[in-house]
């Protein structure tokens, strides 16, 4: 659509004949209007040059005179013309701004209820997925409540994380005795304790909210196998930050490094094992004719081992790390315990860091 | 009881499995790595299972099945043989019982 502004050039600056046919013009650009925001900005350019004729026409209409009688009747009408479809402009853009405000009042309205039911549902114990805090806004429905305690718990224990971390730094930089040096070590090792027994707990709330790692960042999970980090993968980061080591203490390592190999490709292979039985059973008899509940029922009791699985995977990460405590000196062990710390948070980084990195369009 | 105790009393390294254990297969499996080849009893296929099931919770098994019994002596379930591996306890005992083709 064309709106040249040349129509909208005072009338006095053209010839006489001219201004009937500019303002059938407007009319016509008026009525071929269906968008309203472009239709705005015509007002806008029709109001402003109104007024300045407006203006600039008041000086001119208290004196008539005989020799501008022809011209100043002219533009007296176009002027009342325009202030005319001026005020009905105006008219209907306070209509448009009045139903703006109105869906606005209704959806803030709604706003507010929906985070009150939200809050409901919170209080009630009841979880919404994680999703909701990703930015997306698909529900993934109503969890139980052993993972809401579980959400809370992992939040305050990442927060006792950070300031343990913080400590064993200190200790470190500071001329602090083994003894002193060893309880702060404790303390480390048992954190992680705890949080295999939190994890132990939601297990049997529900295996696969572990499994999925919903809970951990979007890097950590990239490293998940059997709900957690590799113990030989932590193994291996430990070791290339602790030298140097004894002759002893590298045989001990490279030992421990072999057996928690071996236990780790068991456990894996009993994984498959697992895999191929619940597929097994949910495929048994024959697909497509409707009733399938009793093999629902068969792989769901099969997949009970999963809970198994998943407390023997932490089981290996917490011998791992009592082995190599007692391989190591009680200031290796802080060094190793603050090196491990100090991974996972540059893997947490690097979740954030992607998450908020822009991205080139496909 | 009878049974399970003249079991394990076999030398060498007795697993009391369930056919349709996936830790016990994972244990297996462990074994398998090690050079070992278990005497194994599946009790779901045995017709005095539940038994056994019964005298193995006693003996102090938390869970009847995987249980491993090495030289006669009960070693543990999964947790007990994991921790005793990575210990570096389990392959001395195996070494008698060992075979690398």
């Amino acid at each position: 659509m064309d709106f040249p502004s040349t129509q909208f050039v005072p009338s006095r600056m053209m010839g006489t004949y001219e201004p009937i046919h500019q303002i059938g013009m407007w009319g016509e650009n008026f009525k071929s209007i269906g968008n309203p925001s472009i239709s705005a900005s015509v007002i806008v350019e029709v109001d402003n040059k109104l007024e300045n004729e407006s203006e600039t026409a008041s000086h001119e209409m208290p004196v008539p005179s005989c020799k501008h009688d022809q011209e100043a009747s002219k533009p007296f009408d176009k002027i009342q013309r325009r202030l005319a479809q001026n005020r009905e402009a105006a008219r209907k853009s306070r209509l448009r701004k009045k139903a703006y405000v109105q869906q606005l009042e209704s959806s803030r309205l709604k706003l507010i209820q929906l985070e009150k039911e939200l809050e409901q549902a919170r209080e009630q114990g009841l979880y919404i997925g994680r999703g909701l805090e990703a930015g997306h806004l698909g529900f993934s429905g109503v969890v139980n409540p052993g993972i809401a305690a579980f959400e809370m718990e992992y939040k305050h224990w990442m927060q006792v994380q950070n300031r343990q971390l913080g400590e064993l730094r200190t200790a470190l930089n500071a001329q602090i005795s083994d003894i002193e040096l060893r309880i702060v070590v404790e303390n480390g090792m048992s954190h992680y304790f705890e949080l295999f027994r939190m994890k132990s707990t939601v297990a049997k709330a529900d295996v696969f909210y572990v499994m999925s790692g919903t809970w951990k960042t979007s890097a950590e999970r990239f490293f998940s196998w059997i709900g957690g980090f590799r113990p030989s993968e932590l193994l291996k980061v430990l070791v290339a930050q602790l030298d140097p080591l004894t002759d002893q203490q590298i045989f001990e390592v490279c030992n421990l490094k072999q057996s928690c190999q071996q236990a780790e490709d068991a456990l894996s292979q009993g994984m498959e094992k697992l895999q191929e039985t619940v597929s097994a059973t949910l495929a048994a008899g024959q697909l497509g004719q409707g009733t399938y509940f009793p093999q629902v029922a068969m792989a769901m009791e099969k997949l009970e081992a999963l809970v198994c699985f998943v407390n023997q995977a932490d089981h290996l990460r917490q011998e791992t790390l009592q082995q190599m405590s007692h391989i190591l000196t009680t200031r290796q062990a802080a060094r190793g315990l603050l090196a491990l710390g100090e991974y996972i948070q540059r893997l947490q980084d690097l979740s954030t860091l992607w998450a908020t990195h822009p991205r080139e369009p496909a | 009881m009878d049974k399970v105790m003249r079991l394990t009393t076999e030398r060498g390294v007795v697993l009391f499995s369930k056919s349709s254990c996936c830790l016990c297969y994972a244990v297996k499996i462990l074994f398998q790595e090690l050079g070992v080849t278990p005497t194994i009893h599946e009790i779901d296929q045995d017709p005095e299972g539940r038994e056994m099931e019964r005298a193995l919770m006693r003996l102090g098994c938390k869970a009847p099945v995987p249980a491993v019994f090495i030289g006669g002596k009960l070693v543990g379930s999964t947790n007990e043989v994991m921790s005793l591996h990575l210990g570096g306890g389990l392959i001395p005992l195996l070494r008698p019982y060992q075979a690398f083709c």
